[in-house]
């Protein structure tokens, strides 16, 4: 699960190499492996299994508001 | 009494040269939020962490390189204070600090566990879980609370490093409500008093600095202004105003007159 959506992978691949593949730059998000906050030092030895869930986020503008429910 | 000059803003280990505190949403577009930061002479803008959107990138790489809000946004003037806004529990609001905290390589949050979606008040018995929390992981947590004495006394008591009590409800503009709460508030707390929603205009903005507040975060009533430009200004203007007259002191309310020229050499006298 990628975002809460079922998503399609190549086995094998890395949080590294699927950041590669949506095209994201890898300074600018926060990846969340399995619920667990992943150092970005790990992501390229990090591999995808079968049936993790993996959280990629972002900043987007907010101040003091309600802006969309973040389901987590 | 010393200038304003020597009224250093302090929050944990770090100093701000501006006691107006903005957010970076609702802005008709990302370059007069940009010009609005600069009018606000702010030092620290907050911003919500979300997730990607997957579904959307396609389209949106087919359209050129995907806009990022943090390209508005000059981090080496401006530090970035991620926000938990949205979310309605602890373990919501510890997970996206922690998602916070490694995008942004800040260790510091400003903690949203919002209770109810009508009036985005917040929860304050899960706010205190997460501070704690938060606390013993290392962060500097700034927690937006209800404008209420004791439930500040305990995000003080759980290691909270500000008090960020609302004067209305988010994005109401109905200026601060409870003038007494503040108050109180004021003189029971030991770490800075932030003033944090509920801000329509400059004069509220004022009223809450000569309440005693050390600073106020303010989104909606800038961004949604007509002229966000222009009212960033007149709010820099108005907290720093509020601030020197909060320092200078003011005169007593007294119900009759007390007239200021002298009464003796009168013409006629």
């Amino acid at each position: 699960m990628l975002n809460g959506e079922p998503f399609e992978l190549e086995p094998g691949r890395t949080i590294s190499q699927l950041l590669t593949q949506l095209d994201i730059d890898s300074r600018r998000v926060a990846v969340e492996h399995n619920l667990t906050v992943l150092r970005r030092s790990l992501y390229e030895s990090t591999p995808i299994l079968d049936g993790d869930e993996i959280e990629i986020v972002n900043f987007v503008g907010g101040g003091s508001n309600g802006i969309g429910n973040f389901e987590l | 009494m010393a200038p304003l000059m020597s009224d250093p803003f302090v929050i944990a280990d770090k100093t701000f040269a501006s006691r107006l505190i903005v957010g970076t949403g609702k802005y008709p577009s990302h370059a007069v939020m940009a010009q609005a930061h600069e009018a606000s002479g702010a030092d620290m803008v907050t911003v919500a962490v979300r997730r990607v959107n997957i579904s959307d990138r396609s389209t949106a790489l087919t359209a050129g390189r995907e806009e990022s809000l943090l390209d508005y946004i000059d981090t080496s003037k401006i530090f970035l204070l991620p926000n938990t806004a949205g979310c309605y529990t602890a373990d919501e609001a510890i997970r996206t600090a922690r998602l916070g905290r490694e995008a942004g390589l800040s260790h510091w949050v400003k903690l949203e566990v919002i209770g109810d979606e009508r009036t985005l008040f917040p929860d304050n018995e899960q706010l205190i879980v997460a501070t704690k929390v938060l606390v013993k992981e290392g962060f500097v947590v700034l927690p937006y609370t209800s404008d209420d004495p004791i439930v500040c006394r305990k995000l003080e008591d759980a290691g909270a490093a500000a008090v960020m009590p609302l004067g209305a409800p988010i994005g109401s503009g109905l200026g601060i409500q409870n003038v007494n709460n503040i108050r109180i508030i004021r003189e029971f707390s030991r770490v800075p008093l932030i003033v944090d929603a509920g801000v329509g205009t400059a004069s509220d903005a004022a009223l809450a600095m000569e309440l005693g507040a050390d600073g106020v975060l303010m989104n909606t009533a800038i961004a949604g202004a007509q002229d966000p430009v222009s009212m960033a200004e007149a709010m820099k203007l108005a907290v720093r105003a509020g601030r020197l007259a909060y320092r200078a002191g003011r005169i007593p309310r007294k119900a009759y007159a007390t007239a200021s020229s002298p009464m003796a050499g009168m013409v006629g006298g």
